[in-house]
């Protein structure tokens, strides 16, 4: 289990290059959730999920993990899983999770957490097998497996069935249902409806207004 | 330290097995000493005279052109953006990054300049003072490059802008590099003071290069990651 943690956001404005992207958003995330971002393109789901990273600093209100592991960062505590999957070609499926495995969390148990992640993703068949022979789906799978071999309690994941099959979209599913129900976070951008349990849907409208109109504290 | 040894083995296996960036590097410095000579014409005297410093010079060029590969890769595929968030701080990932550049680039270039001495018709005698000197010196040029490769990640066509970035920080690591081995070729012995004060300082840019290096190139890529 998870200890138990939230993940709140009171007034959030984030601009990219000048322009307001996200503006006055609020929302409070709890341990067992999955929050849905919807929203048109351009709409800032990518742009959210990357500032509460810590890829982008805020413009204005703050964000904060309240409950959680008090001397961790909330980027130490979080998995970003971006449109790029972080796979080397010249390294093999096995290598590649392991090496996230190791230096995300440490030499101990790490053969452990990365069969877990080969299992839960379908990749144990492909251990050996050089990433550069992989298919964009099965890519995608390694990249994800990076949830499951450096196990962290919130999960930020920008269209994570982007080249997934059925299949692999409902091992997504189970993979991310498992996480909610120990008491992990999870919020995702996602146009698709994935068949997961427990989710709250947040929807962005556009906001594109120059910086200068917003006012400014 | 283990993230940081995990880290360090992933890029060497990489170079091992990319293989074509330490090549390149090896490559390129053999070719344009060796056309030195043609350039030049065949007075040996000429050529041991100035073998150093075109030795010195074109180790960096080759150096150079294998900077940008330090942080492009993993830049690219979304490595670096899932590393910020490692326990791991970012000036270490920096400081494992120009690591394994400098054991695959640096010292491979070191090695190899003593055979190529033998086309500059280089004194023997100076062969060691020449491998030690570019053993002290190309730690600095990792780490020092390792700004420039950082400062221009998201540069397109990067790789010119990254010379005029990095060749001037490289000054003073070649102004003693050559120094040292101009010691050794006027007095004819590593005994000589003057080349262990030069050697001295080199080793200073290093060490300094070494700290000063991967904080500056963290906060260029924490730029950058937005």
């Amino acid at each position: 289990m998870i200890s138990p943690l939230q993940l709140a956001a009171e007034n959030l404005v984030i601009e990219r290059g000048g322009r307001v992207i996200v503006s006055g958003l609020s929302f409070a995330v709890q341990s067992g959730d999955a929050l849905i971002l919807t929203g048109a393109n351009g709409a800032g789901k990518t742009t959210l999920l990357r500032a509460i990273a810590g890829f982008l600093p805020m413009a204005g209100g703050a964000l904060r993990v309240e409950q959680g592991d008090a001397n961790k960062l909330l980027a130490e505590q979080a998995h970003a899983i971006g449109h790029a999957n972080a796979v080397k070609s010249n390294l093999t499926v096995g290598e590649n999770i392991m090496f996230w495995s190791r230096f995300l969390i440490g030499e101990a148990g790490a053969r452990e957490r990365t069969d877990a992640a080969l299992e839960a993703f379908a990749l144990a068949d492909l251990e050996d097998v050089p990433s550069s022979y992989l298919s964009a789906g099965q890519k995608r799978r390694v990249g994800l497996a990076r949830l499951l071999a450096a196990p962290r309690p919130i999960w930020l994941l920008d269209e994570p069935t982007v080249s997934l099959d059925a299949a692999s979209t409902a091992r997504l599913a189970k993979v991310v249902n498992a996480h909610t129900s120990t008491g992990g976070i999870v919020i995702a951008a996602t146009h698709l409806p994935l068949g997961l349990e427990r989710t709250r849907e947040l929807r962005l409208e556009r906001a594109i207004k120059n910086a200068g109109d917003m006012p400014r504290e | 330290m283990s993230e940081f040894l995990t880290l360090v083995r992933r890029d060497l296996t990489l170079a091992v097995r990319e293989g074509g960036a330490i090549g390149t590097a090896l490559g390129f410095f053999l070719l344009v000493v060796s056309m030195m000579p043609l350039g030049l014409g065949p007075d040996l005297k000429l050529l041991s005279r100035i073998a150093p410093g075109i030795l010195w010079i074109a180790m960096l060029l080759a150096a150079l052109l294998s900077l940008g590969r330090i942080f492009e890769s993993d830049h690219d595929d979304g490595a670096l953006e899932a590393m910020v968030s490692a326990p791991l701080p970012l000036e270490l990932v920096a400081a494992a990054k120009a690591m394994a550049h400098w054991l695959t680039t640096g010292i491979p270039l070191a090695l190899l300049a003593p055979v190529l001495g033998i086309l500059l018709n280089l004194d023997v005698a100076v062969y060691p003072a020449l491998v030690a000197t570019m053993l002290a010196g190309t730690p600095a040029v990792s780490f020092l490059g390792s700004i420039g490769a950082a400062l221009t990640l998201r540069a397109r066509k990067g790789g010119l802008l990254l010379a005029l970035v990095v060749l001037p920080l490289y000054i003073p690591t070649l102004i003693f590099g050559i120094s040292a081995v101009s010691a050794v070729t006027m007095s004819g012995g590593l005994q000589s003071g003057a080349f262990e004060s030069s050697f001295l300082i080199l080793i200073a840019i290093s060490l300094a290069s070494i700290v000063i290096g991967p904080i500056a190139a963290a906060a260029a890529l924490r730029i950058q990651m937005q």
